[in-house]
């Protein structure tokens, strides 16, 4: 009996068209590199302009090689891929860059024994002069600082979250998108755009004109900040209350629930994720102001524990202190040492937030499971 | 622990929009009414009247008399959380609380409330309400799991359940199956039958077979072209509204002729 089964051809598919080998990529990359190498050493060689130079070479190359075997949709294929990760690489650039530096010169300062447990109070140029001099020990630290920068944040949190979101629940449960929402939806997004010395300057003046003048307290600060807040929470809470569905509301109101009920025990818990990483990242955004905190929360040395009387210090003031007016102006590093551990430690301060809006969503996200 | 439900001249509005114009309908405790009529032509938007749930959109208003065991619904002073805490209702879309467990699902009218109830009622409140859904079998070893990882079909019983816990004298359903596959909707069929011996229920359906299935009586609601208002046309035992209608568009749409 014989096989009317006709043999398998082993010709290229009729469906495919020229293809790259698996290597291209690679080996394009590795030509451009040393192109770019031998180019850069004619004009003198630097790593930055050796990186742009290959980059370049890397895409005309990839491209026209496409181009030739592949035709052109796959070579705008390729054109686009090159693009989109270029793109991506120089905005990944200034972000390790940023990292790389505060990191190289943060963290001598940051382990210097006694930097997070020591204020600056009685250290004086002479300290700084024996450290450089005489090989002694920098002494000062931020603990007032961040004592400062935690006390401020937190206060102007507290201030910022009820205002933010009950004005959240307005704008979404009761505005009905009338005229009153659209003008606290106008107003909150030129809150947004609010310069930050403008909203320290206004609540200097508001606490002058209130208290007295030349009142410069941890309080004023907060309140400088949470003009800055508020908006974002409003925006973002808004966002996310808006985004739960209807359906909920109706299911609580059918079983004859009030509606101030439903929001507070439906509505919210449903959004509650969303409104605590808002509310987190809201409060990365305000804690590295400067401005603002200069001109109500003043400048100080020593701890001062108490939010509403008194100068406070903060990480960004200290380091904007440390830079400008060093300890000792005849041996800056030291100061400059200290400023980098700050910078340092703010950094930190504003990742761990981020890690812990993360960590808030996934707590009270809704459970789905079975 | 069931009453009827009489309207009298009713007008649905949407703002200025006139959705469903002059019904005027009795609806008999302890049986099962269905609405049939074509996708627009307001069944849903008139179920919605009967438990003041219409208002809940912005710029929806009603005018005419609902009369619950005589009450006017829309009655001066009627406080609208008291009206839907005796007439319950079941929605399209299975809708329970993501937040809450299936326990706390089903004790929600009492919960959301605030409402003190000991340990020992709210067990027994869950497993008659669940066992009156016909769900307690497949969940009671998982009350305390989310409700939102049960099936379609699951998730639907629970809402009921939810409904029921809250011990109302109606339940208005909106195409309580239209999101379910046959096996769950036969399991709600099911339990439309049953609640009709404690419940006043009323059902919005698209399925006419469905409408034959679990129902008394009968309403044709249709509608005269688009931004024209929904009328009822007739209501009447389903036997007859399937067999022998009275008027000429119903005995076109349930013969398939129309719509």
């Amino acid at each position: 009996m014989t096989s009317t089964l006709t043999p398998v051809r082993s010709k290229r598919s009729a469906l495919t068209k020229g293809q790259l080998p698996k290597y291209a990529p690679y080996a394009v990359l590795a030509a451009a590199l040393i192109a770019g190498a031998a180019i850069l050493a004619l004009i003198g060689f630097n790593p930055f302009g050796w990186g742009i130079v290959s980059a370049i070479l890397f895409a005309i190359g990839l491209v026209s090689w496409s181009a030739a075997v592949e035709g052109s949709r796959k070579a705008k294929d390729k054109l686009a891929t090159c693009l989109v990760v270029g793109s991506f690489l120089v905005a990944l650039l200034p972000l390790f860059s940023v990292i790389w530096t505060v990191l190289a010169n943060g963290v001598p300062g940051l382990i210097n024994p006694g930097f997070l447990t020591t204020s600056m109070n009685g250290v004086t140029g002479v300290y700084d002069n024996k450290a450089v001099e005489e090989g002694a020990p920098v002494l000062g630290g931020i603990y007032h600082a961040f004592l400062g920068t935690v006390q401020i944040t937190l206060l102007a949190t507290v201030i910022s979250v009820p205002v933010g979101l009950l004005t959240a629940i307005y704008l979404v449960e009761y505005g009905h998108d009338g005229r009153l929402a659209r003008a606290i939806t106008f107003f909150v997004d030129v809150m947004t755009g609010i310069p930050s010395i403008v909203a320290g300057l206004f609540s200097a003046a508001f606490f002058f004109a209130v208290v007295g003048p030349g009142t410069k307290t941890g309080a004023v600060a907060a309140v400088a900040l949470s003009v800055l807040m508020i908006p974002v929470v409003v925006r973002s809470s808004e966002e996310m209350l808006k985004i739960v569905p209807n359906e909920l509301r109706e299911a609580a109101y059918a079983l004859g629930v009030r509606k101030w009920r439903t929001i507070i025990k439906v509505v919210i818990p449903t959004a509650i994720s969303g409104i605590a990483s808002g509310v987190t990242l809201a409060i990365a955004r305000v804690i590295g102001e400067t401005a603002p905190i200069l001109v109500t929360a003043g400048f100080a040395t020593s701890i001062n524990s108490n939010v509403f009387s008194g100068w406070m210090a903060s990480l960004p003031t200290f380091i904007y202190t440390q830079i400008l007016n060093p300890t000792s102006p005849a041996n800056p590093d030291p100061s400059s040492q200290r400023a980098w551990g700050a910078a340092l430690v703010l950094i930190i301060l504003v990742m761990v937030l981020n890690l812990g809006a993360r960590l808030i969503a996934r707590i009270f996200a809704p459970r789905t499971g079975r | 622990m069931s009453k009827r439900i009489d309207v009298k001249d009713l007008n649905v509005y949407y703002g200025d929009f006139l959705a469903v114009e002059d019904v005027t309908i009795n609806i008999e405790a302890k049986s099962v009414t269905a609405f049939i009529g074509p996708s627009g032509c307001g069944k849903s938007t008139f179920l919605r009247t009967l438990n003041r749930m219409h208002e809940v959109l912005p710029g929806a208003r009603v005018e005419g008399e609902v009369l619950l065991d005589g009450d006017n619904l829309y009655g001066p002073g009627v406080d609208p959380v008291t009206v839907r805490s005796q007439i319950g209702m079941v929605f399209q879309r299975p809708n329970p609380f993501p937040t809450m467990s299936i326990r706390d699902n089903v004790l929600a009218g009492v919960k959301l409330n605030n409402k003190k109830i000991s340990k020992g009622e709210a067990d027994v409140l869950v497993e008659r309400s669940l066992k009156g859904a016909n769900l307690w079998n497949e969940v009671k070893d998982r009350l305390d799991k989310p409700g939102s990882g049960l099936s379609g079909g699951q998730q639907q019983r629970l809402c009921i359940a939810r409904a029921i816990a809250v011990e109302p004298q109606v339940i208005l359903m909106d195409e309580p199956c239209s999101a379910l596959d046959p096996i769950s909707t036969l399991a709600i069929e099911d339990l439309i039958n049953e609640l009709k011996d404690q419940y006043t229920v009323v059902i919005v359906t698209h399925n006419m077979q469905q409408a034959a299935r679990v129902s008394n009586r009968t309403a044709f609601f249709n509608i005269a072209g688009t931004g024209k208002p929904g009328k009822l046309i007739e209501i009447g035992d389903t036997h007859t509204i399937f067999s022998n209608p009275t008027q000429k568009a119903t005995e076109d749409y349930v013969s398939g002729r129309f719509g």
